[in-house]
């Protein structure tokens, strides 16, 4: 088989294994209307599947800061950041980030993506060791790739699992870095940090958290689960991404340690790329400011989390363990799965279809996110319609 | 670890990949891939690999994977690290 025949094999594969699936992937979004609605094909539908957990994508503040960067210093950089790209906003943005986080350090990345390739690659090499959660992010797989490092998985969420394989390592722990999430994007369960950070210490180790989802849902300031938990200042490494609750593109990582400077000479993702746009940057700082004094927006957030949550439960459909934004209906079957999607799309909702190997131990997930902006009308129509769907798909 | 601890290795690898094949019809060898033959997806091979790490109370960095293409080969990495732990 040549390399394009292989492809092929791929593609059918993938079609056989859910014939009318096809579609569930990369729908096309015609126009957004609002952070809770758009159009797909003739349908004006409501949004369930975004990361916008805030509802910050037409925040005012942020739009007319991004009109204002274009205006002044044009649609990009055309650089990286250790060329021409380090503009005045990245550089304030780092210091916000540093600030938010009360570190000494912030760097800024192009994607959040990159920000854990960046960070892991630069924090580990080839001899040393990476102890990931079994349901890490990709973007934490492919950073630990791309370090050369030995990877060593522990049970999804369960910190005894973990001491057990860090035992096993033996004095290898002084070079092991231990990764976990705020919150998992699959199921919307969060890490059991103090007992992680137990161990840890315990074991002399350094601990990268990734605060993906959970920035600007968790904490009374937004920090996440660091903030949540009260144990900011026992996690060496925090990383992060602009994509969700921010609204744009980009990503971070903060830390206490002056050592992150050095990630800067010689990670290729933060290096070999170029930095973000102005406008991207200044619309992110103005998000900054809002996710920060948005203690009113996470009430709401979690208001509407609660709602849907509770009713999805009590109506029988099994759901991941923690109330929170990322709300997964766990169904046995990829086919039981499509149809749940294609009939909620049918009612005008969109959201989540996610398949095995993608969603953990085989299961296939109807995920639904939860913003900040729905109203309760909306929460309480999805969740009326899962209601009347719960027979169709379990039938 | 001796000729014997390989050979219960390659047993070991037989009776759980017989349980997670989704080709039952395939009887397993040392010689049999896992990917080509026994369509065995990448997550259940990892927790498979977390599972054999907690049975031999050994740590197989999971990069050490990919140049592992069939059961023997699965065995004799195994062996490997045991013996060395
Ligand atoms: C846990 C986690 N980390 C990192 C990322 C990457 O973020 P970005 O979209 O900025 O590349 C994501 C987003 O998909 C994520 O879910």
């Amino acid at each position: 088989m040549n390399l394009l025949e292989k492809l092929d094999a791929a593609a059918t594969a993938r079609k056989s294994l859910l014939p009318d699936g096809v579609g569930a992937f990369g729908i096309p979004i015609e126009e957004v209307y609002s952070a809770t609605e758009a159009r797909i094909g003739d349908r004006r539908v409501l949004l369930l599947g975004t990361n916008n957990y805030l509802g910050l994508t037409f925040a005012p503040e942020c739009i007319q800061a991004a009109h204002q960067a274009i205006d002044k210093e044009g649609t990009g950089t055309t650089g990286s950041r250790m060329a021409n790209g380090s503009y005045f906003g990245h550089r304030a943005l780092e210091r916000e980030f540093a600030d938010f986080y009360q570190c000494s350090n912030g760097i800024v990345f192009t994607t959040g993506y990159q920000a854990n390739l960046g960070t892991i690659s630069g924090l580990v090499g080839p001899g040393d060791t990476v102890l990931i959660d079994g349901d890490s992010h990709a973007s934490i797989y492919d950073g630990c790739i791309l370090s050369g490092a030995d990877i060593v998985r522990f049970k999804h969420n369960d910190a005894a699992d973990m001491e057990k394989r860090l035992r096993r390592l033996g004095n290898r722990v002084e070079t092991t870095l231990i990764i976990a999430e705020g919150i998992y994007s699959m199921l919307g369960d969060q890490a059991p940090l103090a007992e992680i950070i137990k161990i840890k210490k315990q074991y002399g180790c350094i601990l990268l958290l990734d605060e993906a989802h959970s920035l600007g849902v968790l904490g009374e300031t937004g920090q996440g689960l660091v903030e949540k938990t009260g144990l900011l200042n026992e996690v060496d490494f925090i990383t992060g991404t602009f994509s969700k609750s921010l609204c744009s593109i980009g990503g971070f990582c903060v830390s206490n340690h002056p050592q992150l400077e050095q990630l800067r000479y010689v990670s290729h993702p933060y290096i070999f790329t170029a930095s973000p746009s102005p406008a991207t940057i200044a619309s992110t700082r103005a998000a900054l400011e809002l996710l920060r004094k948005g203690s009113h927006l996470r009430e709401q957030l979690w208001k509407n989390c609660t709602q849907l949550y509770t009713q999805l439960k009590q109506t029988g459909y099994q759901l991941g363990p923690d109330p929170g934004p990322v709300i997964a209906a766990i169904l046995e079957t990829p086919q039981q799965a499509l149809l749940m999607w294609k009939s909620l799309l049918e009612h005008n909702i969109y959201v989540n279809l996610i398949l095995p190997p993608a969603a953990p131990e085989g299961k296939s997930l109807v995920r639904c996110s939860v913003n900040a902006a729905h109203t309760s009308e909306q929460i309480q129509y999805v969740g009326d319609t899962f209601a009347k769907l719960y027979d169709l798909v379990n039938a | 670890m001796s000729e014997t601890d390989y050979n219960q290795i390659v047993q070991l690898l037989c009776d759980r990949l017989t349980s997670l094949s989704k080709v039952p019809e395939v009887s397993i060898a040392p010689e049999t891939n896992l990917i080509t033959q026994l369509s065995i997806d990448s997550i259940k091979l990892l927790n498979l690999i977390m599972e054999i790490e907690d049975t031999f109370d050994i740590s197989i960095p999971i990069n050490a994977l990919t140049d592992i293409q069939t059961v023997g080969e699965l065995a004799a990495l195994v062996h490997k690290i045991k013996s060395a732990s």
